[in-house]
């Protein structure tokens, strides 16, 4: 499948899965590939200290947009913030401080489960309708899972009968259940735990939720160097280059080449156990060995991640 | 104060295994409670998330409020255990726990009826952010009082903020206390006269907002739980003393990535600054080092017998230097990843003083049994002597 076309799939991705497992590094890469491609990205982040914006060498994000690359802003996004844009938008203004400074909005949250959650995607769907981007990238809560994340519109419903935040709330579910304006992309590590969360989260999703899967990231993967047969006979192969290799250097080489292949092993399987458990595509980045998530590092990313949709077929 | 880790299976009464989430925590801290019960105490585990098969073969199959005892023949395979050593594993169920605190402080059963069936109620137990980590402590200060266990460890849920649960006590007596909500307890047409003006919009805003379904839920509940504060504070206070003891321990646990670490270094700052400190500090997933060759010299050996394969025309040379370029390349990937580890982990070495550190390698497979637990008690145990 043509990146292009791929990015212009759903305007909103919303980019899940576990602490740790790469949401950031997705949410970089695809932002990059979709620049590339000459569309404008928008990257909105709930908690606001994911390393988004130092991997883009920028200063840290706030509330109001800024820059990160040619074509990439990006924000935050707080439930508190986006109450207060919410009355205020209601013609509320006056009270809506209030309601913050006091704490009351706590009481209120806790009165109404998912309400929090509901203020944040609400206001992704302001922005959506607001046509603020071309993609709309939502780096989703880790701790929170995916699931309750995506749910609390329809709790919401059972919990408050009236008033405009039920209003707000079928908002919400009118967009994530339309594949043109939201698909939700779930990220993994090809190891055994992430990759059954991934999977029961999955079906969780589609069952409950009701919103458009989109390709499955599996991150970190090693990129596939071939040295298991070579790491058999290094001495040999020394005497045939004509170089020295000392017996303990050789050792270490070995010792190495076994690890990687046996890691590779490992999560060539965990990859295909998860593509037997759930039927969706694979986009495979790789492992970064040599730096952390960088400018650099994001372009090798977003390679891979353009690379990854265009071996997909064709929807 | 620190001690070691085999000082404080041995001797701790509460490890409290801290960090950010995906890092291992509830296995860590089902290894600590199994070498507590092999060195002969009577161990409890109270774990809050644990992955399936790990929960499987600690005998957990659904959230209970109870520990239940692990069969010895299970635990201790090779019969190598202390003869007086006991085991015992639980999954914290956050709503009843909290129920039974509810049940405890009521004066009558029909306050405790009334408050348990509140809507409001029945959203704080299970979905306040905070609930979990209060009920974690509050757990943690039962199985203290009334156990009968000589070592607890607790894991602590995977919070946003790796330290919530710290202040989980407090921010539950915050919101009881919330001034605004608190005119809310005055009978429904009292509040009316008494309430400012401004209080009366206030909460007629609110009822625009959410409905005033909502409101009278928390009006109800906020009635419900009139008089019963005075006991959930003292029990809140009794939690954070515990957590102070002598007794108490803290394990950080964390990986080598550079954001684990910044949320380590962070919550072992936190904990300084409210004079705790950190006993013992796990590594988990760290890369193998090979050898002590730099990466840089490998690098450049690969460049160089690339450079050399590929002025050849022999097949067989050519191959075979190709090889040891990519051999040479590979071994360069992993002392490169391994000195950033090594330099991701320094700030919060430094941090934590004199913890012990012990660092756990990649594990080919994931520990969902006893043999895997022991495997890891062993790279932790045994690994980490006579390291500086």
């Amino acid at each position: 499948m043509e990146l292009t076309r791929f990015c212009s799939t759903s305007r909103v991705v919303i980019v899940a899965g576990k602490g740790g497992v790469g949401k950031t590094t997705t949410t970089a890469a695809l932002a990059l590939a979709a620049a590339r491609a000459g569309m404008s990205v928008l990257i909105l982040e709930v908690e606001g200290k994911s390393g988004l914006s130092a991997a883009f060498g920028r200063p840290q994000l706030t509330y109001a947009e800024t820059e990160l690359a040619p074509r990439i802003r990006a924000r935050t996004l707080t439930p508190d913030q986006a109450l207060l844009d919410y009355l205020q938008g209601h013609g509320l203004r006056r009270i809506s401080k209030r309601l913050v400074n006091t704490g009351a909005l706590d009481v209120v949250a806790t009165a109404v489960p998912g309400m929090k959650d509901i203020l944040v995607l609400g206001k992704v769907k302001q922005l959506d309708l607001d046509r603020v981007a071309d993609l709309i990238l939502l780096d989703a809560p880790a701790a929170g899972h995916a699931v309750s994340f995506l749910l609390s519109p329809r709790g919401l419903l059972d919990a408050v009968r009236m008033g405009p935040i039920r209003k707000q709330a079928s908002d919400v579910i009118d967009m994530l259940s339309d594949p043109a304006r939201c698909q939700v992309m779930l990220v993994t590590i090809p190891e055994e735990t992430p990759v059954n969360e991934l999977v029961d989260t999955a079906f969780a999703i589609e069952d409950r939720v009701g919103v458009k899967l989109g390709p499955v990231v599996v991150n970190g993967c090693y990129p596939q160097v071939d040295v298991v047969e070579s790491g058999s006979d290094i001495q040999h192969d020394a005497e045939l280059a004509d170089v020295f290799v000392s017996p303990r250097e050789a050792h270490d080489l070995a010792r190495a080449a076994e690890f990687r292949a046996r890691r590779q092993e490992l999560q060539a399987s965990e990859a295909d156990r998860l593509a037997d458990l759930l039927p969706l595509p694979q986009v495979r980045l790789p492992f970064l060995f040599h730096a952390e998530l960088g400018p650099d590092e994001i372009d090798v990313l977003a390679d891979a991640f353009t690379a990854g949709i265009e071996a997909l077929p064709v929807a | 104060m620190t001690h070691s880790l085999d000082d404080l299976v041995e001797h701790g009464h509460i490890v409290i295994c801290c960090g950010t989430g995906g890092v291992g925590k509830t296995t860590s801290a089902a290894v600590l409670a199994l070498e507590g019960a092999r060195n002969g105490r009577h161990a409890v585990v109270v774990t809050i998330d644990p992955a399936k098969r790990l929960a499987h073969a600690l005998g957990l199959a659904a959230l209970s409020n109870t520990p239940h005892e692990i069969d010895r023949a299970l635990w201790d395979g090779d019969g190598e255990a202390a003869p007086t050593g006991r085991l015992a594993a639980m999954m914290l169920d956050t709503k009843s726990t909290f129920d039974t605190l509810v049940s405890r402080y009521a004066e009558t059963p029909e306050q405790a009826a009334r408050i348990l069936q509140n809507r409001f109620y029945r959203n704080i137990s299970g979905a306040l952010s905070g609930t979990q980590e209060y009920m974690a402590m509050e757990k943690l200060h039962e199985l203290h009082e009334d156990g009968g266990y000589d070592l607890i460890v607790v894991d602590t849920p995977p919070s946003r903020h790796a330290l919530d649960f710290l202040d989980a006590p407090q921010r539950l007596m915050r919101l009881l206390d919330n001034h605004v909500f608190r005119l809310l307890m005055m009978p429904t047409r009292a509040y009316l006269r008494v309430a400012s003006v401004a209080v009366q919009v206030f909460l007629r805003t609110i009822s625009k907002v959410v409905g005033t379904e909502v409101v009278e839920d928390v009006v109800a509940f906020f009635r419900a739980f009139e008089g019963m504060e005075q006991g959930f504070r003292e029990r809140a206070g009794r939690v954070i003393e515990l957590l102070a003891d002598e007794g108490t321990r803290f394990v950080l646990v964390t990986t080598p990535r550079r954001d684990a670490v910044q949320e380590a270094e962070f919550f072992a700052q936190r904990l300084g600054e409210t004079g705790i400190d950190v006993d013992a500090l796990i590594v988990n997933r760290v890369h193998p080092r090979f050898g002590d060759e730099s990466p840089e010299g490998l690098r450049s050996r690969a460049v160089e017998l690339a450079a050399r394969a590929g002025t050849t025309d022999e097949p067989a040379i050519k191959s075979a230097g190709s090889r040891l370029a990519s051999l040479y390349d590979n071994l360069a990937d992993f002392q490169e990843i391994s000195e950033r580890e090594g330099h991701h982990l320094a700030g919060v070495q430094e941090r934590v003083g004199s913890a012990e550190i012990a660092h756990v390698a990649f594990l080919a497979n994931d520990v969902h049994d006893f043999d895997g637990l022991r495997a890891v008690g062993r790279l932790l145990f045994e690994g980490s002597k006579g390291r500086e």
